[in-house]
């Protein structure tokens, strides 16, 4: 038995008071008296999550697509034939999209129209945040991850609006017709929702890096907390040069790219 | 209740009207069901044009709600006696185009049976929330009024004294609901085109042309088709404010168009290249935004020719030319111009879909069915008066 | 008192009307009868009381919802076990099927919860080539 009789008397008593005041009330008192909530201890621990993409490395093959592949299966992001519906976290564009302030006509030809993996940039300061009417997103306090709750999501598309960097995608029809197959372990989303990159937040609270960082095996995808001044992000950035997208529309980026 | 017995007494123009407008209606809730069970496929949206005709509606109306402020403020605050007559009609129009407003942005939530989480979660930095707020307080405080006052003129006894304070509140909230709506606009980082510090005002003076031009015709309805007439002094009054107001607003545009073109930045430029002569190819909004300014140019010689202007006949033409150039300027082009090019560069069309176009319709006909019965219930009580 | 049979016929109609619900299934056969759930496939408790969760396993999984995800939490302890906030994990751990379990009571209760428009029932997993129509249910409407 892992209730004892006091605990089987408090939560019948609990029942009592949802019958008088309530269901909310008892869920709270019962929260506060029995539940302890903890994170998994294996969770791997940051205060600023970020990344940096090595583009040399990434562009080695220009055809891999290991990182989207393993992202989209492991999330159910649909595969939508339409590009005009597209749900996507994670793919690819040319250069000259991805970083609209470089002039495209004199750029090197080892950057001029290659592809370049794009994301969410986990802002600092993310205007999708800013805007968002139900804080259905949100940046985590604890490390910095710009988060979807889709069960509060009213589908305003706000924050589709907001992003500068067109890293959200909504849900125009119901998104399970367009899965060839699913992760049973991670929801899908619903018609309606908009949806975008968490880096990984359930792999993280569970010790694992995030799917696309350990799906490449050039090793291009660098992830890391920023704030700890040991770390290989924090290297990286420190010893070389490194682009943001947009970093001048004060959004703060914490994609990094290694040119 | 708010002697809504005196709206269903009429004749068979009147049914037949309603009739109309109810069959639109329906037609739109059906298209609306169609919504619910598919989702916002059914609509011409896409991931780089996410908000369109459905939230274009909404910003428009905002500016005619808004302009009631224009009758409100004369009769009200300068005493301005002439108003007299067509105050209440214009606070009745702000009413129904308040709910239309709601009902657009209900339409074009994509899980609206959350849309409470608004209130549930209040989130005070997010402009959508006061958008909200300014809205709903705007649609309660224009409600009270009319009925209070309405209420008084039928006992033929002076409103309460305490509902002056509240129409004097209603001026700054008027000016609000439009400023706030601009806001959720003008302050997105990657979306240049809205990425102005002049778009609230220029908000303001098309509504306060476009809703006066609309409040014109309406009275010019009622005249033909009804005893009432508010005489040729108000009209010509509002006739002056939308001439004004529509002055100002072509002013505000070209000051737009001159910051944009002279500084030279492409991102700024692009998209009223798109609006105005086409991008990569794509140019399926140009016509639309050219009959635009066609019309605002007809209109403004209409307008500001006094001789013109004083012509009931021509200033009736010059008001459907107000309403439609600044529809297609703010009900089309402001929003969907907004989403092209995207922050990515790509150039995606947009066009509502048949289904889109009749939930639309349909709120526009619940608009219309509100703004039928509220003038049916003032005129009634006038009748009731003057017999 | 000429209109007394008028409203009395209209009192009956009336009372007819209301208890509509009760002729209906008395005479569809449909009353009453509580549905038989699927036992729990293993474990000889629930992680609180039966009373409790058939009472209240929506306010459960509501605030493990909020813990993950809004709270980042994972983990819960309750009495002297720890559990996986999980309701596809936990609770299906046991309760295996949504057919048997979820549906059967939530039909007869006249509820929708829309929890399986996103999470993935179980069932849906099985039979690999079919997976994908399984998925698409007819009228496009969700698989729930």
């Amino acid at each position: 038995m892992s209730i004892d009789r006091k605990t089987f008397l408090r939560i019948t008593g609990c029942g009592l008071a949802a019958a008088l005041a309530g269901s909310k009330i008892a869920g709270l008192i019962a929260e506060a008296q029995d539940e302890l909530t903890t994170p998994d201890p294996a969770a791997l621990k940051g205060r600023r999550w970020a990344m940096v993409i090595d583009t040399k490395k990434c562009l080695k093959d220009e055809g891999c697509d290991k990182c989207i592949q393993a992202c989209h299966r492991v999330h159910n992001v649909p595969e939508i034939a339409d590009a005009r519906r597209e749900v996507k976290w994670i793919w690819k564009e040319p250069f000259e999209h991805a970083f609209p302030a470089h002039d495209p006509e004199h750029l090197p030809e080892a950057l001029a129209g290659r592809p370049v993996l794009v994301f969410c940039n986990h802002c600092d300061a993310p205007p999708c945040v800013r805007v968002c009417p139900t804080k259905a997103t949100w940046k985590r306090a604890s490390d910095g991850v710009v988060m979807m709750d889709w069960h509060r999501c009213i589908g305003c598309r706000y924050c589709v609006a907001a992003c500068p960097y067109g890293s959200r995608s909504f849900n125009w029809s119901d998104p399970r017709p367009h899965l060839v197959q699913i992760n049973g372990a991670y929801p899908t989303r619903t018609k309606g929702v908009v949806e975008k990159c968490t880096f990984c937040d359930e792999r993280l609270a569970r010790g694992q890096l995030p799917a696309c960082v350990e799906a490449c095996t050039e090793k291009a995808l660098i992830f890391g907390d920023l704030a700890d001044p040991g770390s290989e992000v924090r290297r990286l950035v420190r010893e070389n040069f490194t682009l943001r997208r947009k970093p001048e529309l004060g959004t703060a980026p914490q994609v990094f790219y290694l040119i | 209740m708010f002697m809504f017995e005196k709206a269903v007494v009429g004749g068979r123009r009147y049914w037949s009207w309603l009739g109309v407008l109810a069959a639109v209606i329906a037609l739109g809730f059906a298209s609306y069901l169609r919504q619910l069970d598919q989702g916002l496929a059914i609509t011409g949206l896409s991931r780089d044009v996410t908000w369109g005709l459905y939230i274009a509606q909404f910003t428009f109306l905002v500016g005619v709600a808004a302009s009631a402020v224009m009758v409100v403020l004369p009769y009200y605050l300068h005493n301005y006696k002439v108003f007299g007559k067509v105050t209440i009609l214009g606070e009745f129009l702000a009413i129904s185009a308040v709910t239309m407003c709601m009902l657009f942005i209900l339409v074009d939530m994509g899980q609206p049976a959350r849309v409470l989480n608004v209130i549930l979660h209040p989130t005070p930095n997010s402009i959508m929330f006061w958008d909200m707020v300014s809205l709903s307080g705007y649609l309660v405080l224009n409600a009270v009024i009319a009925l209070v006052t309405l209420t008084a003129e039928r006992k033929g006894i002076a409103p309460p004294g305490w509902i002056k304070p509240v129409i004097l509140i209603s001026i700054p909230w008027a000016i609000s609901i439009h400023t706030v709506t601009a806001f959720l606009y003008n302050g997105l980082p990657g979306r240049s085109f809205w990425l102005t510090a002049l778009l609230a005002p220029r908000f303001l003076a098309s509504a306060f042309s476009a809703g006066p031009a609309l409040l014109i015709l309406l009275c010019m309805i009622l005249r033909r088709f009804t005893w009432f007439d508010v005489g040729r002094e108000p009209i010509q009054k509002l006739a002056l404010i939308v001439t004004y107001a529509m002055v100002v607003n072509v002013f505000f545009v070209l000051m737009e168009l001159f910051t944009v073109f002279y500084s030279g930045i492409p991102e700024h430029q692009e998209h009223f290249k798109y609006l105005f002569v086409g991008l990569e190819g794509h140019g399926s909004l140009v016509p639309w935004m050219w009959t635009s300014v066609l019309l605002a140019v007809a209109s403004l010689v209409l307008l500001l020719v006094p001789r013109f202007r004083h012509d009931e006949k021509i200033l009736a033409v010059a008001c459907v030319t107000v309403f439609l150039s600044l529809w297609i300027d703010k009900g089309i082009g402001l929003i969907v111009g907004g989403f092209v090019p995207s922050p990515l560069g790509a150039v995606t069309e947009y066009a509502p879909t048949l289904p889109e176009i009749s939930i639309a319709l349909g709120i526009w006909a619940v608009g219309f069915l509100m703004i039928t019965v509220f003038y049916k219930i003032t005129l009634s009580v006038r009748e009731y008066l003057g017999a | 008192m000429r209109d007394r049979p008028w409203i009395l016929l209209g009192l009956v109609a009336f009372l007819g009307l209301i208890t509509f619900p009760i002729w209906y299934n008395q005479a569809a056969g449909t009353t009453s009868a509580a549905p038989e759930l699927q036992k729990a496939v293993k474990g000889d408790t629930c992680i609180y009381p039966t009373d409790y969760m058939r009472a209240s396993h929506m306010d459960v999984l509501m605030r493990w919802r909020d813990e993950v995800v809004r709270n980042d939490k994972r983990l819960v302890k309750i009495g002297d076990k720890t559990y996986n906030m999980s309701l596809t994990s936990t609770c299906m751990d046991c309760h295996t099927s949504k057919a048997d379990f979820c549906d059967k009571c939530h039909n007869y209760a006249g509820v929708k919860p829309y929890c399986w428009d996103c999470h993935v029932d179980p069932a849906l997993l099985k039979g690999g080539a079919g997976e994908r129509a399984a998925l698409r249910a007819p009228g496009g409407q969700h698989v729930d």
